[in-house]
């Protein structure tokens, strides 16, 4: 017994020291999974490990409840995530609140090849002090392409049960579905924002809304839509435009989707406050949002770098070899029909319009 | 008289201690052990459970936010009084600047923020612009128009009215919500608008929707707990596993193969069709709605039926059925009058386990049950962890659990809570 109990010991020991000789920090890196979460390890988080030997990053996919687990470990007192990729309302809420850190741009992030600042060359996306934009991505419309005999051309059609009956899959969430359901009412896009400003605009997207209710499968997670339309489940509904670019293109999937009605959103990084290494963080950030990682990561998903200097940078997917310029939002010939998301309405409004969302949604 | 003198003359030990006394001792003695050997259990349900249940508690009626945040214009608030048809004065409004200002600084303030949001919608982007605006505000000469040129919200009677009303340490505001109701601006209770209401719906539904799987799991349980009950024992425990077989596979596993079983383009539905009962177009949607939820529940749940009625019915001699039907008893006589009545211990027990297991359920409705199968735990879920609520779902939770007290003392009334047995 006493020899047994000595050589565990011995092993327990020797397997710690080993552990510390190392000097190994992981770093936990919050995003959405999926198709998403692949194109950043690819594109940054594993050219970063092979460089830095003692960086191990460990990939949660929890992003799409990201904000409310954040306030959850700040209000419980332990956090546990380094750096949570975040949307942009999301990021303004988080950053409102005091949970996440605020970032000196030209100082933390690497300006452009050029020598532009990174203050510049993000520009227009630079929307909150805590957020660093990271991609452009829309939330737009798929279709099975053997299903209806016409297809659909347009955002309003997926209101349309007359043309193209069958269950259709939504966001369960409020946002873009309220815009769609003013637009498909015939609310200008331009005023979209101020006719949802108002209690009557509000009831008029949720009456909308009730003209398909019965017909919708919620979803939660970017992965579920694109199950349900591999499925056959749904034949018509929302998704991300990245999701659905790799059903079509790398899946060859009977997926069709419309670029009318994207709603274009941005997606960044935010740095949680109190992350467990923040230094190391700040370090990786500086690498994963240079101007070079933003366009490699353009080779492995359709979503648009937002770094100015990496627009050019976009070349061909890595596996497919096809031009990924055209699958990107903001791809000009994309751009038609999309919705520009208005992101501090969203961050004042967001919590009002959910719980009216989700009293909704539990109305028979 | 002899009598009385033995029983007053005190029995002692070896040496001299009183036998009582002895006595008592060494009982003690295996009572510290008897206490020691529980304390660990005692302290992991301490820490486990009761304390997070009286945490629950206080959360539900905690507002203690008020205070933190808005320190100075409580006080100032005091004296103004709710009904008063005037917004406080200036000096409430130089209070409010003050701790604006600091909750700014600190990053807090559009918690209250939040928090008020809750009363009132609004109060949330009107606590966020606010705080963005006022670290560029120097310290106004007349505060009451400063802050209303921020937000001309800050010059409304009803913002106030919220604010005073809920500055105290405790609220009742998450119960209120909790049963659909709310204070109105004037103090008086009423039910909130139609478009509002949720919760007593989905309470009536959970109860509902529990009641029909624990009824459902009796139909279907009595038939296989009498079947493993009279086979000979080799089969029974061949039998039994089938039923555990289920029991031990994942939750969620069992939940998806439901999904794959009952979906549009299930196995059920592909094979309805295939044999012609269906047509294409008309496939029936049994997942994504309240049968969804019934059917994967009531498998879920089923081995909990089981269980208990077969090991009852295990107790019941084969000879009493017997010995009615020799008597004359027709067989549902004899079931009704001899056989039924001796597993009614072991329906009420299963039944019992199935419904309080089956009104805190989440995990299956939230992935089969689309909006129309949602229950009560799916919404203190979303209030935990997606929107934040705590103290809403800490309020629904409590109410949940009066629920289930309440049922289990009505059930003790009805049946008797000694009848039960579970094996």
């Amino acid at each position: 017994m006493n020899k047994i109990f000595k050589q565990t010991l011995l092993a327990a020991v020797a397997s710690t020291v080993v552990v510390a000789a190392q000097a190994e920090t992981t770093m936990i890196i919050v995003s959405w999974g999926g198709a998403y979460t692949k194109s950043q390890q690819r594109a940054y988080h594993q050219p970063y490990m092979d460089a830095n030997p003692g960086i191990i990053i460990v990939n949660d996919d929890s992003s799409s409840e990201g904000a409310s687990k954040l306030r959850a470990q700040v209000e419980a007192g332990n956090v546990t995530w380094d750096l949570l990729d975040a949307e942009a309302p999301n990021a303004i809420t988080l950053c409102d609140e005091g949970l996440v850190e605020e970032i000196n741009f030209d100082e933390d992030l690497a300006p452009a090849p050029d020598g532009t600042s990174a203050t510049e060359d993000f520009g227009k996306s630079l929307i909150s002090d805590c957020f660093i934009p990271q991609i452009a991505y829309s939330t737009t419309l798929g279709y099975r392409s053997d299903i209806y005999d016409v297809a659909p051309t347009k955002m309003a059609d997926v209101f349309d049960l007359k043309n193209f009956p069958g269950k259709r899959s939504l966001e369960k969430r409020p946002d873009p579905n309220l815009e769609w359901a003013l637009i498909a009412d015939g609310v200008d896009p331009k005023d979209v924002y101020k006719v949802l400003d108002t209690p009557e605009g509000v009831d008029r997207a949720f009456a909308k809304l009730d003209t398909i209710k019965d017909q919708v499968v919620w979803w939660t997670k970017g992965s579920q839509p694109m199950q349900l339309l591999a499925d056959g489940e749904v034949a018509f509904g929302s998704a991300y435009n990245g999701r659905l670019f790799e059903a079509i293109e790398v899946n060859k999937q009977p997926i069709k989707m419309l670029w009318d009605g994207q709603a274009l959103q941005l997606d960044g990084w935010v740095v949680p406050k109190g992350a467990p290494n923040k230094a190391e963080v700040m370090k990786y950030l500086r690498f994963a949002t240079d101007t070079q990682r933003l366009a490699d990561q353009a080779k492995y998903i359709s979503y648009g770098p937002l770094r100015a200097s990496s627009a050019p940078m976009v070349g061909k997917h890595a596996d497919l070899g096809i031009d990924m310029a055209p699958h990107m939002p903001t791809a000009p010939e994309n751009m038609a029909g999309a919705i520009f998301y208005d992101f501090e309405w969203w961050a004042d409004n967001k919590d009002d319009l959910a719980e009216r969302f989700e009293s909704w949604l539990a109305k028979n | 008289m002899a009598n009385a003198e033995v029983e007053t003359e005190v029995i002692t030990t070896a040496d001299g201690v009183p036998l009582k006394q002895a006595l008592k001792k060494a009982l003690w003695e295996r009572k510290k052990t008897a206490l020691l050997l529980v304390a660990p259990l005692f302290l992991f349900v301490m820490i486990t459970f009761l304390i997070p249940i009286f945490d629950m508690l206080i959360r539900s009626v905690d507002n203690s936010i008020a205070g933190e945040q808005f320190p100075t214009v409580i006080e100032e608030l005091g004296d103004w009084d709710l009904n008063s048809s005037e917004i406080p004065g200036e000096e409430t409004f130089q209070a409010l600047v003050k701790d604006f200002k600091a909750g700014a600084k600190a990053k807090t303030i559009s918690r209250l923020g939040r928090r008020l949001n809750y009363e009132m919608s609004g109060m949330s982007g009107l606590f966020r612009k606010t705080a963005r605006k006022i670290k560029k505000l120097e310290p106004p000469e007349n505060a009451t128009e400063a802050m209303i040129a921020i937000d001309k919200k800050w010059g409304k009677i009803e913002t106030w009215r919220v604010i005073k009303r809920e500055s105290g340490r405790y609220t009742s505001s998450y119960y209120l919500s909790s049963l659909d109701a709310e204070k109105k601006s004037d103090g008086s209770f009423g039910m909130k608008s139609e478009d509002r209401r949720v919760y007593m719906n989905l309470f009536w539904r959970t109860i509902r929707l529990s009641f029909t799987i624990t009824f459902l799991t009796i139909l279907l349980g009595y038939p296989i707990a009498y079947l493993l009950s009279t086979v000979k024992t080799k089969t029974s425990n061949m039998l039994i596993i089938l039923v555990l077989l289920p029991f031990w596979t994942s939750l969620l596993v069992r939940t998806s193969s439901w999904i794959a079983l009952l979906q549009k383009e299930g196995v059920i539905n592909d094979i309805l069709v295939g044999v012609g009962l269906l047509s294409d177009d008309n496939r029936l949607a049994m997942i994504h709605n309240e049968t969804g939820t019934i059917v994967a529940m009531t498998h879920i749940l089923l081995p909990f039926m089981v269980l208990p009625l077969f090991s009852v019915m295990k107790t019941i001699p084969p000879s009493w059925v017997r010995a009615a039907r020799s008597m004359g008893a027709t067989p549902f006589t004899a079931f009704v009058r001899v056989y039924l009545p001796n597993t009614v211990a072991g329906i009420g027990a299963g039944g019992i386990l199935v419904f309080i297991l089956a009104i805190g359920y989440y995990i299956t409705p939230a992935l089969v049950g689309g909006t129309t199968g949602t229950l009560i735990s799916n919404f203190i879920a979303y209030h935990v962890s997606t929107s934040l609520n705590w103290g809403l779902a800490a309020a629904l939770g409590t109410i949940l659990l009066l629920l289930v007290l309440a049922l289990y003392i009505l059930y003790d009334k009805v049946v008797g809570i000694n009848n039960m047995k579970l094996g």
